[in-house]
């Protein structure tokens, strides 16, 4: 399993507030999503149309937001070129979810530790006398 | 009487649902800007998390 489609499945196994998680870059690009692909791709859109709105709004480089609609809350968080959108319910604990967004990410971004070669097995020799 | 009641109700449930319409921006200086629900800013910044959230609903 790919390490974003890894991160994000632990997302989703901690975190009960989460409803739906993509992982995506800078240019829009899904690594992973526990949405469909079509809906993946409408989500992380609108989550980085989103960001760089708030960005032009405020004039500066916004790492991270929650819009709270009423109906649910849209989280999005920036970490370098790679960012994370999720859609909770109304009123989650934001802490929380802002927390485990950021572990996705930094999980996501962790390299693969490659699989510990087989040790060799060498005959030990024989100490008999005969 | 059931009527008048039913408008308060209503009127507590909008007022209430405004209150927590609102967005929270974390940016890169460490600062955090909160902007009310009502505010000309979150009006621009609202309608997208709506299209994010029936993304996710459909």
């Amino acid at each position: 399993m790919e390490q974003a489609e890894q991160a994000l499945a632990e997302l989703t196994e901690i975190s009960t507030q989460v409803e739906a998680a993509v992982l995506f870059d800078r240019d829009g690009a899904v690594a992973a999503a526990t949405l469909p692909d079509a809906s993946a791709g409408r989500f992380a859109s609108t989550a980085r149309a989103l960001i760089e709105a708030a960005e032009q709004v405020r004039g500066g480089e916004v790492t991270q937001l929650e819009a709270a609609t009423g109906e649910g809350n849209v989280f999005v968080v920036r970490d370098a070129d790679r960012l994370i959108a999720a859609a909770t319910g109304p009123e989650p604990t934001g802490g929380l979810v802002f927390y485990d967004l950021r572990s996705c990410l930094r999980r996501a971004a962790e390299k693969p530790k490659p699989k510990p070669k087989p040790k060799r097995r060498t005959k030990a020799k024989s100490s008999g006398s005969s | 009487m059931l009527a008048a009641g039913s408008l308060l109700g209503i009127g507590l449930y909008t007022k209430r649902g405004r209150k927590h319409r609102r967005v929270d921006l974390y940016l890169a200086d460490g600062s955090i800007v909160s902007l009310a629900g009502d505010s000309p800013e979150a009006a621009r910044l609202l309608p997208l998390a709506r299209d994010a959230l029936r993304v996710v609903h459909q």
